[in-house]
């Protein structure tokens, strides 16, 4: 399968605190992986190592073989190819729904005005935010927000999008619009790195779960494995809480 | 009648009627200061402040780290000196230190844009610093996120938000600059309050040309705060936005309007 992140020995301190510990493993293309685990257990860290919106202390990130982190290719390059879903949404507010979408096609991409509307519009309207291009961020709801950024992410093309929590700070009722995008983009054969709550999320779109424990991988495997039979005690002990819960 | 003979409301239309022109020309040049040096401190005031709140990135060697500290060490020094002394006084040491060190004669115009700039972006760097600060960091998160580079972070994404945070200060520094200019009366810059000065001295009615003159700059004050609320309404946007629809026989039956203070549709 054609790789596209390969992460090795990945290793991030915040002073003497170890947040992520030795971390190993690739994402090839059509990969959904979630990456589950406790609050504190270092799952968002990692993405944002990835991103390099944190400074990783040590190990490698290939991106198709180059090391982002020795600065074998252009950081906001880079990030272009792996856009990223935040928590918060982090739509500027500034613009309107369809100018989040453009600004960063006409200005990083050097697409054409029109060229970047078009896109702009076609991924608008596959999250169904199509008819709320006029509005401001301030505007929207929380799931609407949260459609737009993906829309937003969606736009630049990326061979990789990176969720952080991204039903996290949703309202109930509207954690299932932005799962059902997520879906669908799934089965679209987006490629995904999910840091997620969402268990049957987790269980039933993604092909490859990670759970993640005091910054280590502590168990990697299909949905299937991970879920009906784990081997670690640690994961064992998470799921069934989780599923009580 | 002579002025000895006129009652409070009669020397006042005198003042007005005698002076009109000279008043009018005094706080022509007053609100022409003001209006040019809050937008030239705004620019300085912006530079300043993006220098100061610009951290080195962590591959950058040493040589262009100790050159932004540097420079911060001395846009800190200009700040602190300018907002630390009066500025009738820096008028005098720009002014005369000019002349006397430098044999520059600077013109009345100039001196008076050079000081009150210069003060007003000392004021407006820490204003702009925290405008910048008071942005959300996941506003330049989200904006790195797709691979704008820093410097387009901050044109496109931070300091639109950041000059509409810091809005209402810019019309406080511009409301103070219409009042402050009078310091520059110490410097021979014929504004509004060296016209009052004059027609008072020549009339001995002080009360009289006072209260004209406090008129005037209130009339100026209270319409530049206006104006400035009416344009922050401006940069806001409406509060209610209009539905895209793409099939065009729908606009017949009227668009459905989003009213933000009725709530969302969830």
């Amino acid at each position: 399968m054609d790789e596209i992140l390969r992460i090795e020995h990945l290793v991030k301190t915040f002073g003497t605190n170890e947040v992520l510990r030795d971390i190993d493993f690739s994402v090839s293309k059509g990969d959904v992986i979630s990456i589950i685990g406790a609050s504190g257990s270092g799952k968002s860290t990692l993405l944002r190592c990835i991103n390099m919106l944190e400074e990783s202390t040590g190990g490698r990130i290939l991106y198709h073989g180059r090391n982002i982190l020795a600065g074998e290719l252009d950081e906001d390059q880079y990030r272009t190819k792996v856009g990223m879903v935040f928590q918060s949404f982090n739509l500027f507010n500034n613009y309107t729904v369809l100018e989040n979408c453009i600004i960063g096609q006409t200005h990083v991409l050097k697409r054409s005005r029109d060229a970047a509307r078009d896109k702009a519009l076609e991924y608008l309207s596959k999250v169904g935010m199509e008819l709320y291009i006029n509005a401001k961020p301030r505007q929207l709801s929380g799931g609407q927000k949260q459609r737009v950024a993906i829309a937003r992410a969606l736009a630049m093309d990326p061979e990789v999008l990176l969720f952080d929590e991204p039903t996290s700070a949703l309202d109930p009722e509207m954690v299932g619009e932005v799962l059902d995008v997520m879906k669908d983009l799934a089965k679209s054969g987006m490629t995904m790195l999910v840091v997620t709550h969402e268990m049957a999320f987790a269980r039933d779109v993604s092909t490859r779960v990670i759970y993640m424990a005091e910054g280590r991988i502590e168990e990697e495997g299909s949905p299937k494995e991970l879920f009906n039979s784990p081997k670690s005690p640690r994961t064992k002990e998470f799921l069934s809480r989780f599923m009580q819960a | 009648m002579t002025i000895a003979e006129m009652n409070f409301f009669q020397r006042m239309l005198y003042i007005l009627e005698r002076y009109g022109g000279s008043l009018a020309k005094g706080a022509a040049t007053t609100m022409a200061i003001a209006i040019i040096c809050t937008l030239l401190g705004c620019v300085i005031g912006f530079a300043v402040g993006l220098v100061q709140t610009t951290e080195p990135h962590k591959k950058d060697d040493i040589v262009k780290r100790g050159v932004l500290k540097v420079v911060k060490v001395i846009l800190t020094a200009y700040v602190e000196i300018f907002r630390g002394t009066p500025m009738m006084l820096q008028a005098a040491f720009i002014y005369y230190g000019m002349s006397q060190l430098f044999g520059i004669n600077l013109g009345m115009w100039s001196a008076a844009i050079i000081i009150v700039s210069v003060n007003t972006g000392a004021y407006m760097a820490e204003t702009v610093r925290g405008g910048i600060l008071s942005v959300d960091p996941g506003q330049s998160e989200g904006a790195r996120a797709i691979g704008m580079s820093h410097f387009q972070t901050m044109l496109l994404v931070i300091l639109p938000q950041a000059l509409r945070n810091i809005m209402p200060q810019i019309g406080n520094n511009l409301i103070i600059n219409i009042k402050d200019t009078c310091v520059l009366s110490i410097i021979g810059t014929v504004e509004l309050f060296f016209t009052f000065r004059s027609i008072s001295g020549a009339l001995y009615t002080y009360f009289e040309a006072a209260t004209v003159t406090m008129i005037i700059y209130f009339v100026l004050t209270f319409a530049c705060s206006r104006i400035l609320r009416y344009a922050e309404s401006r940069m806001d946007g409406p509060s209610n936005f209009d539905l895209a629809t793409t099939d065009t026989l729908a606009f017949t039956s009227g668009l459905t309007r989003y009213d933000e203070k009725k709530g969302g549709t969830h």
